[in-house]
């Protein structure tokens, strides 16, 4: 176990230091980089919308639901909408779904073309299969995917204000007012943090386990279920170090 | 030329190639044959500098490949061109784009320049109307032929064949061997094919290999086969009734 980790860390290590090597040619690495924008980025749009509208209605009923103590204003509903979506929802939330979706694309991807020895081919042309394949990814993913979390919190918070004025459990001014209260704009570059790097290690360890040798399908697969298994514990063990970094 | 000296190669505890010693002629089709896991792809890809050895040495003309650092290997992999068993095309690239990439990557000619090479490659391959298409819409013969297109693009001095008829019904196949074996002449190419169709050895094998579980068990050329003495090279060569009877009529 403890050999199989540490050969996995020394593969990762060595693959990262072929993705980042300066590219062949830089006209071919940005078109890569769009084509990968549209089809990691943008194709998530409408899941991370429709997830985080869900999320926003859903966290309002709940707050208010138990918000009964008269003594504690009913903005404050609004208000703990706002932390939660900001602080844990739209940033490690959102990362693992992406982890789920993006990932397991990157890894049965690479994994297919490694297996129909696409990925032999481009070596022996002389090209950087994995600076080709894997760097625009990563550039790609970890500029857009920060978009996309503030895309969630909006939507999020969108959510809300649509559950307060169509059930009327507490005033739209109320909620308003919550949003308001207290905000702190450190909070945003905490979030934009995280999923910086949440969408690498999306990226670079899905990649990790596409990139191997495989024999067979059936190995594509495992490698796709595996890599989503260990970025989203990566990601849960980065979430507590950097909010103790961060925030402490 | 490309000459392999001593070399050995294994996965693990599992040696797959075993103290090996071939000279590949220029511009000659260079064959290598063997039963399923004798190791015919490891050993063309070790040459090709896919699979790193374990032993021995891998020379281009009077380079030692696999001792060079990796800037000096690009170069040499500038010039390979390589045909895969199930092709490799870029299933995110059109027939003409595959043809292109290397194209891309290592010109900086005009897009019309790189036009008229690729449509020279694929007329080359007889493969004129089919530019557009996605692998996936193209039949396994047209997608070899593509693969072809696309080794040799760059105009290489070594092109490798793994298998190249596996999967191909015996017209295309010979349509394959002959395209393979006329590009070799016609370039002056350093030519490696790995195949187990005794039929393409008859056509094209100007120099045969025999691999037998890792080792090279026999070296000549397809006319040597028939009269061969050596037992493990017949039992793999006549195999079949149709090659016995074959061999009997013509002793």
């Amino acid at each position: 176990m403890i050999k199989k980790t540490l050969e996995l860390i020394g593969e990762y290590i060595f693959l990262m230091k072929r993705v980042f090597t300066k590219p062949e040619k830089w006209s071919i690495f940005w078109k890569q980089y769009f084509v990968e924008t549209e089809s990691l980025g943008l194709t998530s749009v409408v899941l991370i919308g429709i997830i985080s509208i869900a999320i926003g209605a859903v966290l309002v009923i709940q707050t208010a639901y138990n918000i009964e103590n008269p003594f504690i204003p009913k903005m404050y509903v609004g208000y703990m909408v706002r932390e939660s979506l900001i602080l844990e929802f739209s940033c490690t939330m959102v990362a693992l779904i992406l982890a789920g979706k993006v990932g397991s694309n990157i890894s049965s991807d690479i994994g297919t073309m490694r297996l129909t020895e696409q990925i032999d081919a481009m070596e022996m042309m002389g090209i950087n299969s994995a600076n080709y394949l894997i760097l625009p990814k990563v550039v790609a993913v970890c500029v857009f995917n920060p978009i996309l979390m503030l895309f969630s919190f909006l939507v999020g918070i969108l959510g809300g204000w649509l559950i307060v004025a169509a059930t009327g459990m507490i005033t739209l001014s109320q909620y308003t007012e919550g949003l308001r209260f207290a905000f702190n704009g450190y909070y945003i570059v905490y979030a934009v943090t995280k999923m910086i790097v949440f969408s690498f290690i999306i990226v670079t360890v899905s990649a990790l386990y596409g990139y191997g040798p495989k024999a067979n399908s059936m190995e594509v697969g495992r490698a796709s279920t595996r890599s989503i298994v260990a970025i989203c514990l990566l990601i849960l063990i980065t979430d507590l170090m950097l909010t103790q970094l961060m925030l402490n | 030329m490309i000459y392999v000296h001593n070399i050995s190669k294994g996965f693990g505890e599992q040696q797959v190639l075993s103290d090996i010693s071939i000279n590949f002629e220029e511009g000659k089709t260079n064959l290598i044959i063997g039963a399923s896991g004798s190791g015919k792809t490891v050993l063309l890809k070790a040459i090709a500098g896919l699979h790193p050895i374990d032993a021995g040495r891998i020379l281009y003309d009077d380079l030692v490949f696999n001792q060079l650092d990796e800037r000096a290997r690009k170069q040499i992999h500038k010039k390979m061109g390589m045909l895969f068993q199930g092709s490799a095309l870029f299933d995110f690239a059109t027939a003409r784009e595959n043809v292109r990439f290397p194209l891309d990557f290592f010109t900086d000619w005009s897009m019309a320049q790189k036009n008229e090479r690729v449509d020279f490659c694929l007329e080359r391959v007889n493969l004129e109307d089919i530019g557009n298409k996605y692998p996936s819409e193209l039949s396994g013969g047209m997608q070899k032929r593509v693969g072809i297109a696309r080794a040799i693009v760059m105009n290489p001095r070594y092109l490798f064949c793994d298998e190249p008829n596996s999967g191909l019904d015996p017209q295309t196949a010979i349509v394959i061997d002959r395209l393979i074996s006329e590009i070799t002449h016609e370039y002056n190419m350093t030519t490696i094919i790995n195949t187990h169709d005794m039929n393409s050895v008859m056509a094209i094998g100007e120099k045969v290999v025999f691999l037998y579980e890792g080792k090279k068990e026999w070296e000549g050329s397809r006319e040597n086969i028939l009269h061969s003495d050596n037992k493990t090279l017949n039992d793999f060569v006549f195999a079949s009734e149709m090659a016995r009877l074959i061999k009997k009529s013509k002793s």
